[in-house]
């Protein structure tokens, strides 16, 4: 299977793959983005001020970033219960994300869904699920879709994690869609635990992605914590698929950081082993010393994109709050349509 | 009007509405060239092409999931599963996504499904072939059930499901697609949650769905002819109920029979009862309330075994006289 090559120097590197020095900036400004949410949403927790659970993406980052780079807005994004990342990524309002996240009326979802359920159908995100593996054969559909309603070149793109490969639907699905070529994109988001199930105690055989072979989908698996790795898989995965010759699937091994939901106590996984993560594979380190060694931005100019995600979440949580709760005379609304 | 068998009628359903709307294809296990595992889409695949006459894998999580990935597009797909007690392989899909989609969303996702499913005994299949599992369906919020038991409402209740925004699963029992009846010709809806008197009657209402309804007016009208006036209310749709027409009949005739073949305990039965005794009809009430179901067994091979396991014509016509006679 083909294998990604990254010896060259990150010069050569942005320079063939044509990325300006605003999108890279722009890229570590998403990724900022993302890990000051997640930061926040972890700390209005710690707060008390979140009714419910949440799965935080703290250390994917450039997962969410590199594929949404390689989507284009009519691509359909189909999201997993660890979603918050891949939804900024692909240019959600953080105001509304938030407003969701503490079930606040003018929420995505109006304060039904929270945080495992964010959608936006006029942005083509058809929604996080909170069924592992529950999402996957819904891009099956997407992908009939786009083929029978001549939609163009545009893309299922499903995000699911190490243990939803596990489930029936990961392969009955992998199958459908190369029967059908469908213009379908799986990303396998291997961050090594499965709550607390190390992915090499759940899989029989590893990397995940190579089950793709037994259903003739092309399959790579790249080091997720590598942005620019990332990307390039994806946008060689996207043409591929745009030019109709069916679905790719990518397994993106990263980590996240904090637990599995609120209830994780971590017992599982050390804190060494969560440290050497941190410290020596962070997505974000990584990039922004790349980019800074190549002095496409400043020390100075990162952390101030750095505060500025911050602020930016600051003040989704300012208009969070200052929103109103879903009028319980209302509870039984939207059951139908 | 032509008489043609609900099976027919459910193909011309599907056909008319997939020459009307581009939108509307139909997917599911053996539905091409053979037509259906009960043939209800013989000659589907020649007319409409392979494309919208999709055949699929034994995958039934993933292609009913497909179809909501479709619906949610804006398609409108029709998902065939050959037998209802396949369904408990994909009611993930059904429960947890097709049905909560537009709640849990926010009112943003609609999700216009068809699952079409035979289901019901009587055929000889056994434990694993012959369920009657619309009660489970029906206790989900933001999925619809219809159970028709016509040739007539099969159509119009088909056509209502399609355009319906909503996830309906249709519920079609096997023994019903070689009955008759007069269908039109033409385009026509049969609302859903719109219950129908399938016969009038003053002395007491059977409430009832699908074969049951068969079976239950062939017992009234032998009863006519010792005078007993019985009402047959055939629900149509178990979600919506149709309560005011439960109501309503109840109130006529005082005395209340339901009838179905899914078995007893915690059947829908008790749903009707519960409607009727919490409403005003409960002051009219001149008898106690009672239910004929399916025994609590699996359904049994042995054609004796599986004909004692589901209410038959004469267990209707016993209740209906123990009732009448206040003897139970």
């Amino acid at each position: 299977m083909p294998k990604v090559k990254n010896e060259e120097t990150f010069t050569d590197k942005i320079a063939r793959l044509g990325l300006s020095n605003e999108t890279l900036i722009d890229m570590l400004r998403t990724m900022y983005l993302i890990r000051q949410f997640e930061y926040m949403a972890d700390r209005l927790y710690a707060l008390g001020k979140v009714h419910g659970t949440m799965h935080l993406s703290a250390g994917q980052e450039a997962v969410a970033v590199g594929i949404s780079k390689c989507m284009k807005k009519e691509d359909y994004l189909i999201n997993t219960h660890r979603g918050h990342g891949h939804f900024i990524a692909k240019g959600a309002d953080i105001n509304l994300m938030m407003a969701e996240f503490l079930g606040k009326e003018n929420g995505y979802c109006k304060g039904r869904g929270g945080s495992m359920h964010i959608a936006d159908f006029t942005t083509h995100n058809l929604g996080a699920n909170g069924i592992v593996g529950g999402g996957i054969p819904h891009s099956l559909g997407v992908g009939l879709a786009i083929q029978m309603m001549k939609l163009g070149d545009a893309m299922a793109v499903t995000m699911f994690g190490d243990g939803a490969s596990n489930e029936g639907t990961f392969h009955e699905t992998m199958n459908m869609a190369a029967l059908w070529k469908l213009p379908a994109l799986y990303i396998c988001e291997n961050n090594k635990y499965g709550m607390s199930m190390d992915v090499a105690r759940a899989t029989a055989k590893l990397p995940i992605a190579q089950r793709a072979e037994a259903y003739g989908i092309p399959w790579y698996v790249v080091d997720g914590n590598d942005l620019l790795l990332v990307y390039e898989t994806g946008k060689k995965a996207a043409e591929y698929i745009r030019a109709g010759n069916g679905p790719v699937l990518i397994e993106t091994q990263t980590y996240r950081y904090f637990g599995h939901s609120k209830s994780d106590r971590n017992l599982y996984r050390s804190k060494e082993e969560i440290e050497d993560w941190r410290e020596h594979k962070d997505p974000i380190k990584r990039f922004r010393t790349q980019l800074v060694d190549a002095k496409i931005i400043t020390d100075e100019a990162a952390d101030q994109l750095d505060k500025e995600a911050l602020k930016i979440n600051e003040d989704a949580v300012a208009f969070a709050e200052a929103s109103p709760d879903p009028d319980p005379s209302t509870v039984t609304e939207y059951v139908y349509a | 009007m032509p008489e043609i068998s609900y099976s027919e009628a459910i193909r011309q359903a599907m056909w008319q509405e997939m020459k009307r709307d581009e939108r509307v294809f139909l997917m599911g296990e053996d539905i091409g060239r053979y037509g259906g595992a009960f043939g209800v889409s013989h000659g589907m695949l020649d007319e409409f092409g392979p494309e919208r006459i999709r055949e699929t894998p034994i995958s039934e999580p993933s292609f009913v999931g497909a179809g909501i990935g479709a619906a949610l597009l804006g398609m409108r797909p029709i998902v065939e599963i050959m037998f209802m007690d396949f369904t408990l392989l994909t009611l993930d899909q059904i429960a947890n996504q097709a049905a909560k989609m537009h709640y849990m969303f926010g009112g943003k996702a609609t999700v216009p499904l068809v699952i079409r499913m035979p289901g019901g005994s009587g055929t000889g299949a056994a434990a694993q072939h012959s369920q009657s599992l619309e009660t489970l369906l029906m206790h989900i919020p933001g999925l619809k059930v219809a159970v028709p038991s016509t040739p007539y409402d099969a159509k119009g209740m088909l056509l209502s499901a399609i355009r319906d925004p909503n996830p309906v699963a249709f519920v079609e029992h096997k023994l019903l697609y070689k009955t008759k009846g007069e269908v039109p010709e033409g385009d026509y809806t049969v609302p859903l949650g719109v219950a129908d008197i399938k016969r009038k009657g003053k002395d007491l209402t059977i409430v009832t769905s699908g074969i049951m309804v068969m079976k239950s007016l062939a017992v009234a009208n032998r009863l006519a002819g010792e005078g007993i006036d019985v009402e047959v209310l055939d629900v149509r749709s178990l979600r919506p109920l149709d309560n005011d027409a439960i109501i309503a009949s109840v109130t006529k005739t005082g005395k209340l029979l339901v009838v179905h073949e899914a078995c007893q305990t915690a059947g829908w039965a008790g749903e009707i009862m519960a409607v009727v005794s919490g409403s005003s009809a409960f002051d009219y009430l001149d008898a106690p309330m009672r239910r004929l179901a399916g025994t609590d067994t699996p359904i049994p091979y042995s054609r004796g075994l599986e004909r004692a396991a589901v209410p038959q014509e004469e267990d209707i016509e016993r209740e209906i006289r123990a009732i009448l006679k206040g003897k139970y």
